[in-house]
């Protein structure tokens, strides 16, 4: 598979420089080496990441034209405001809804998948993974057009069943459940790959063993299927988590945060006030309030991966 | 134990016993095929309607005909778009934006995987952890500590870099250098230890033993991490939106948004032409090298 071409002059150099050099000078231009190479991924880690993670915070502690320090004059005036106690409740509602029915969706395909015979397989998955291909933003604009109160193509197909338009971004919870949909909709396929990928990775003796033992098909699912994928079930939930509720693409695009704001989520909320209302600081302190919820998730994932990391 | 695991599959359908098995198995098949192909309408009607009304003229789009069907396909979106010079610089942007990021990342993650897996330094165990956290660090989070800084870089020394589309190639790699770094850390380590040992003792040097064996060795985890890193940069949206406003610095994503939907009016022809080729290329790869998306796709979080 590799082929090194033999190289006499080169191991003879390298015999010389070894003995000359000593293994402690060794293993010291190895770890010189070693870093230098990383060091580009650490200066990038540092300077466009940590930094500005540390610097928003500095941020959120300015007056508007910052120019003064205020403490959490900025918090608090969050906390006076009706649209931050909504934005805090949508982003909850939003994540939380899009997540639930993101996993169960993905654990239902995955398992139809798996049913279905290993020729047939690779079309399905290919059919069902497009919505997690396409850029969020292309496909949204999509789900605008089709959620299009006036020529919508969802409303002309309800109108074929006598059923009323609905007017999907139009009216406060519609709009929240077309968000949800959308969410969903790209979501999804990312959990059925995922859970796939630890269906397969079950041992079908297992099944087999079960079944022999008169285990019916619920009882199969709950004590060998569920146990086996839990791993993969916790870190993809917890992943999709910070994801959804960090979302911002098919918020802004599909309501852009309205009606009356009532789909606005953190991010969006954070970008209006921040970037479009030029009030850095108080953007700065609204999207903070993510952090909370990535800290946990952060702290799960990672005790589960060291978890993984003593077992193997 | 050991007698259960023997039997083979096809033991219960010779067994008269367990007849009703088989009858079960083929049941459960017929409902999975109806269900899927459900799911798979649900997951196919955005992407079909974009192409259904890119073929339309206006005429037909606002006419109260059956919106699910083309009655006068015409070509005339895709020509008017490819004709026009703000779409084609969309795409060119886009292109250089994605190109370029994707050769950074390669650049800074594959050495940097190839020392977090292999070559033990001070603190390399906390940095590879660090690798991961990172990754999860939204881009909604930093979009403004990043546009305050650049405007004050831009302001201290006289360097404008927001505004520019290249700015996107300083900040792009935050989003696909970590997770590149993390699949490829799980990648080569996967590599069996003799192999680089063996190259070293031939006297090769560490970046000799990266760039022969590694690279090769791993070839189809750095493809995995391409097309990811290529998918990644292509889609961003918010990231051009805060940092780019000027026609002909955007990329596609938001150069769609922000010109082909003027006030009110749009005009869905030429958005969902617009949305479909912008959704081509990352399509394309996607349709030949699926395997290699998957991979990257799932090694990400169950890896390490």
């Amino acid at each position: 598979m590799v082929d090194i071409p033999y190289q006499p002059g080169r191991v003879a150099a390298a015999s010389t420089r070894r003995r000359r050099g000593g293994l402690a000078a060794m293993m010291k231009r190895k770890s010189m080496v070693a870093f230098l190479m990383a060091l580009p991924l650490i200066v990038l880690i540092g300077v466009l990441v940590i930094y500005p993670a540390f610097y928003a915070v500095h941020l959120a502690t300015l007056n508007k034209s910052m120019q003064r320090f205020v403490g959490f004059d900025n918090f608090l005036f969050l906390f006076k405001r009706d649209t931050f106690w909504l934005v805090v409740q949508q982003s909850c509602i939003f994540a939380i809804t899009a997540v639930v029915f993101k996993a169960l969706l993905g654990f239902i395909v995955a398992h139809f998948v798996h049913n279905v015979p290993a020729k047939g397989q690779r079309k399905w998955r290919g059919m069902l993974l497009v919505p997690w291909v396409i850029p969020p933003a292309m496909s949204t604009l999509a789900w605008l057009w089709l959620f299009d109160p006036s020529y919508s193509a969802f409303n002309y197909t309800l109108g074929l069943f006598g059923a009323g338009p609905i007017p999907w971004t139009g009216d406060a919870s519609w709009a929240r459940f077309s968000v949800i949909l959308v969410n969903i909709w790209y979501g999804a396929p990312f959990f059925m790959i995922m859970y796939l990928a630890a269906l397969k990775s079950v041992p079908e003796q297992l099944y087999e063993a079960a079944s022999i033992d008169g285990a019916n098909w619920w009882q199969k699912l709950w004590y060998v299927t569920l146990p086996m994928m839990r791993n993969i079930i916790a870190i993809t939930t917890l992943f999709s988590l910070i994801v959804t509720f960090a979302n911002f693409d098919i918020v802004r695009i599909l309501t852009a945060g309205g009606p009356l704001d009532h789909t606005h989520i953190f991010a969006t909320w954070a970008f209006r006030i921040g970037i479009e209302g030029s009030d850095i600081p108080l953007g700065a302190s609204v999207s903070l309030f993510m952090l909370p919820i990535l800290g946990v998730a952060a702290i799960f994932i990672l005790r589960d991966i060291n978890k993984r990391g003593n077992e193997s | 134990m050991a007698s259960t695991l023997t039997i083979d599959k096809a033991a219960p359908r010779r067994n008269p016993g367990y007849g009703s098995m088989s009858r079960d198995r083929a049941w459960a098949l017929k409902w999975s095929y109806f269900f899927l192909t459900i799911f798979a309408i649900f997951s196919l009607v955005p992407p079909l309607y974009m192409l259904i009304t890119s073929l339309k003229s206006s005429q037909e789009i606002s006419a109260a005909t059956n919106p699910w069907w083309v009655f006068h396909p015409t070509l005339g979106n895709y020509i008017q778009l490819l004709t026009s010079n703000q779409f084609l610089t969309f795409f060119f942007n886009s292109a250089m934006v994605s190109i370029f990021v994707v050769t950074i990342t390669m650049l800074i993650s594959v050495p940097a995987a190839f020392a977090l897996a292999r070559m033990r330094f001070w603190g390399s165990a906390t940095l590879a952890t660090g690798v991961f956290l990172t990754y999860l660090i939204p881009d909604t989070l930093l979009f403004i500590p990043l546009f305050k800084m650049f405007a004050t870089f831009g302001d201290w020394s006289g360097i404008q870099l927001i505004n520019r589309w290249y700015v996107l190639l300083i900040i792009y790699p935050t989003l696909t250098v970590p997770f590149c770094t993390w699949i490829m850390i799980g990648y080569f380590a996967s590599i069996p230890k003799e192999l680089d040992e063996a190259a070293i003792i031939d006297g090769a040097s560490w970046f000799q033993t990266l760039t022969r064996i590694f690279i090769p060795v791993a070839l189809p985890g750095i493809i995995a991490a391409t097309i990811f890193a290529f998918t990644v940069s292509w889609a961003q949206f918010l990231y051009p939106l805060v940092f780019t406003t000027s026609t002909d610095q955007l990329v596609l994503p938001v150069g769609i948004i922000t010109t082909l939907i003027k006030g009110d009016v749009f005009n869905w022809g030429q958005i969902m032409t617009g949305a479909l080729l912008g959704a081509a290329p990352p399509l394309i790869i996607y349709a030949f090298l699926m395997d290699y998306y998957i991979a990257g796709l799932t090694a990400g979080a169950t890896k390490g």
